[in-house]
Order: structure tokens, then C-alpha cells, then sequence
């Protein structure tokens, strides 16, 4: 039996990415790492700021996410996500300026602490990449 | 009758115009091509927040403890309607649905003795609706500057509700936009974000067994501030779409009774050039005879 299943990616412009020959896919979700493997039991979770990985038989793919829910339902996988880069052409410049906005909102006062933990990470994730 | 010069200057005057709206014609023919494909593209997300959304919502067991955002503020009394039009004119009816359907709702909300807000985006709806209901408009956006319909547009209008939401300034929130059918249809919608309405296709993903991480409330309080978003977003690519097609065939329309009339007036104008002639000739002849 394959070990195959199909992932979708979709922000709200457009269908950015679907793939159906993935083998495992790497999410960022709130509570740490999980990484899907086919057959994976049906999963609802969100994710912070951080890389999505994707094995495929292509190779392996990498990707930046701002934010995003994750539904995992019969060897379908769907990502929704506002803002998604991928990191084989990622523009510098755009990076700097969604780091720039992070630290600024990072600095005010009146965001909450979970707030503040998302920024955090952003931050983090974003300095590795850059 | 007007003399040739001037319905020359008007068979001119005409054609002008007529040349301008072809080219509005064409420019929103171009627009709608592209404004139409990002409304679809847009559609699978919107789609697949709503089923985790419905998914979510029935599997939350605690109907009380549900988010306020799902559930209502448990009252009904203050309204806020955001009412989604165009920056720009000349687009036919396209303004004027909206107001009219969003009217009617207004009317019945302070018949009944509520209270009603307005957010309004898009310049033209205001115009429209300030002379009746300016105390009522409590913000008003516009987004003249950006090109195309972008989600981060969406976003601030969905955190502009959210906040106001979390304040208590509103206890239901409706959006009007124009559904985009085709070039020629556009409906009017009125549809309701807080509290959400999950009528539909509620019974077949009942069965749906899912592992919640983190708890089902936490996910469900991150998703529905973005589901707000994301069917703003919606609603304002239909409208774009929506104002596209309808100026196209309004421009188109225009341009076709400037044909009507530059035919019209070229007719009038030969008849009295052509009696202008015949009595000139009637009155050679006449004095010819007369000698």
C-alpha cells in the first residue's frame, strides 16, 4: 500500500499549493511540531508563526506561515492560512518588513500574554530563515 | 428646429461620449475577467473555514459556555449593519440594490424600536446614506487606494467589528453586499456574521469524530475573529466582481443608446440640410419664374 496522501493549501486569494503524492507534512501547530503521516487520525488544530515542511516524492519543500488552521480528514489534508511564503524563493525584503511590524507590535503595551508568545515566535522563526 | 451647426456639435458631442463609454466598457470587461477568477479562487477558503467552523461548533457540548461570538450576547437590541459598496461611480444599479435592500432592513430595525449602527465601506455608500441616517454611521472605511481587493483590507474591517463586538457596542452584525451572478444579475444580500447563523448541512458531518488540538473552545475563539475576516473578504470580492459586471453592462447600455442617438440626430441633421437645400432651390426657381 502507498503511503500517500493529499495536502491543500489554501489562503484567502487562492489555492496556493495541492499536492496528492505527500508522504509526511510538518506543521508548526500551538501546542509544538506535529508531523502527519497518512492515515493519521482525524485532527483539527491551529498554528502559530513557523515553518511548514512537506516530503514529498519530489523532495521536501519548505514553507513560512504566519498563522493557519489545520484539518486532517480521510488522507486529506487542508491548510488555511492568511500569509504563506515559500522558502526556495522567499523575497528578503518582505521578510524585514513583517519582522519590522512583529517587533513594533511586540513593543505595545496592551497585548496579552498568548499575543505576546505569538510574536515571540514569529520573531524567532523569522530571524532563522532570514 | 435646431439649426446645423448646432446639431452638428451635438452628433459630435455624442460620439465623444459614446467613445468614452466604450472604453469604460471595455476597461471593466477587463477588471470583471479578473476580479471574477479571484472571487472563485477565493471560494475554497471561505468553503473550508465554514465546515471546520460547522464542524467545531457541533461538536461543542456546552452551549452556554460557547463563545459569544457563536452564541450572541443572549440580546438583541443593538444592531450594527455593515453596508459593502463601490468607491467609484457609474456602475449602474450596483449602489443603489445595496442601499435599497439595506434600507428596508434599517426600517424595520428602528420600527421595531432598536438600536442601529453603520459601518459603511466603500465612499458611495456613504453619500447615499448620509443625508437620511448620518447619526447612525459610526465608522466609515474606504479602500480608494488599494488596486485589487486584499485580505489585509478585509482584516482591518473584520478587527474594526471584533473590537467593537468585544466592547458591547452591538449585539448583531449584519453585511450587505452584491452577490455576483453574472454580467447582468447581481443580488442584493443581506447576511448575519455575529451571531453566526450554522443552519446548513448540519446533520451530515455530525458523524465526523475529530482530535482536538488544542481544546475544541480555544480553537473555536482563534477561528471565528478570522471566519468574520475571511467572509468579509468574501463578500467584498463578490463585490468587486459584482461592480465590475454591472458597470460593464451599464457602460455597455450607454454606449448603445449613444448609437441610437448619433443615428438619430445624423437623420435630423440630413432632413433639415435636405430642406435647407429644397428651399433654397424652390426660391431660385420661384424668382426664375417670376422674371
Amino acid at each position: 500500500m502507498s503511503e500517500e496522501y493529499s495536502v491543500e493549501i489554501v489562503n484567502p486569494e487562492k489555492s496556493f499549493l495541492s499536492k496528492n503524492d505527500v508522504t509526511e507534512v510538518v506543521v508548526p501547530a500551538f501546542e509544538g511540531e506535529i508531523g502527519i503521516l497518512k492515515d493519521h487520525i482525524s485532527i483539527i488544530s491551529f498554528l502559530k508563526p513557523g515553518i511548514i515542511k512537506i516530503f514529498s516524492k519530489s523532495g521536501e519543500e519548505s514553507f513560512y506561515v504566519n498563522d493557519g488552521i489545520i484539518e486532517f480528514k480521510d488522507n486529506n489534508l487542508s491548510i488555511l492560512t492568511s500569509l504563506i511564503l515559500n522558502l526556495k524563493d522567499i523575497d528578503k525584503e518582505k521578510i524585514s518588513e513583517i519582522q519590522k511590524s512583529a517587533e513594533e507590535e511586540f513593543k505595545r503595551s496592551d497585548i496579552n500574554d498568548q499575543e505576546k508568545y505569538l510574536l515571540d515566535q514569529k520573531l524567532e522563526v523569522l530571524k532563522s530563515i532570514n | 428646429m435646431a439649426s446645423l451647426d448646432d446639431l452638428k456639435k451635438r452628433i459630435s458631442s455624442v460620439k465623444s461620449t459614446q467613445k468614452i463609454t466604450k472604453a469604460m466598457k471595455m476597461v471593466a470587461a477587463a477588471k470583471l475577467r479578473r476580479a471574477q477568477e479571484s472571487a472563485e479562487k477565493g471560494r475554497p477558503y471561505s468553503d473550508k473555514m465554514n465546515n471546520i467552523i460547522l464542524n467545531l461548533s457541533n461538536g461543542i457540548s456546552d452551549i452556554d459556555n460557547a463563545p459569544k461570538l457563536l452564541s450572541g450576547t443572549g440580546e438583541n437590541k443593538v444592531h450594527l449593519c455593515v453596508v459593502m459598496t463601490s468607491d467609484r461611480g457609474l456602475c449602474g444599479g450596483f449602489n443603489t440594490n445595496i442601499i435599497k435592500k439595506a434600507k428596508l432592513y434599517f426600517q424595520k430595525i428602528l420600527d421595531e424600536g432598536k438600536t442601529l449602527k453603520i459601518i459603511t465601506v466603500g465612499t458611495k455608500g456613504y453619500d447615499q446614506l448620509k443625508r437620511l441616517y448620518g447619526d447612525n454611521i459610526i465608522e466609515r472605511i474606504s479602500f480608494k487606494d488599494s488596486k485589487n481587493v486584499n485580505y489585509f483590507d478585509a482584516d482591518k474591517v473584520g478587527k474594526i467589528v471584533i473590537e467593537k463586538f468585544d466592547k458591547k457596542e452591538f449585539d448583531v452584525c449584519t453585511i450587505f453586499y452584491n452577490q455576483f451572478k453574472n454580467v447582468i444579475t447581481q443580488i442584493p444580500q443581506e447576511q448575519q456574521i455575529i451571531p453566526l447563523k450554522t443552519s446548513e448541512k448540519e446533520e451530515n458531518s455530525l458523524e465526523d469524530n475529530y482530535e482536538f488540538e488544542p481544546e475544541e473552545d480555544e480553537i473555536l475563539s482563534n477561528l471565528l475573529p478570522k471566519n468574520i475576516s475571511t467572509q468579509i473578504f468574501k463578500a467584498m470580492l463578490e463585490n468587486s466582481a459584482s461592480e465590475q459586471g454591472s458597470r460593464m453592462s451599464a457602460m455597455d447600455n450607454a454606449t448603445r443608446n449613444a448609437g441610437e442617438m448619433v443615428d438619430k440626430l445624423t437623420i435630423e441633421y440630413n432632413r433639415s440640410r435636405q430642406a435647407a437645400i429644397t428651399k433654397e432651390l424652390i426660391e431660385i426657381i420661384s424668382g426664375a419664374e417670376s422674371l
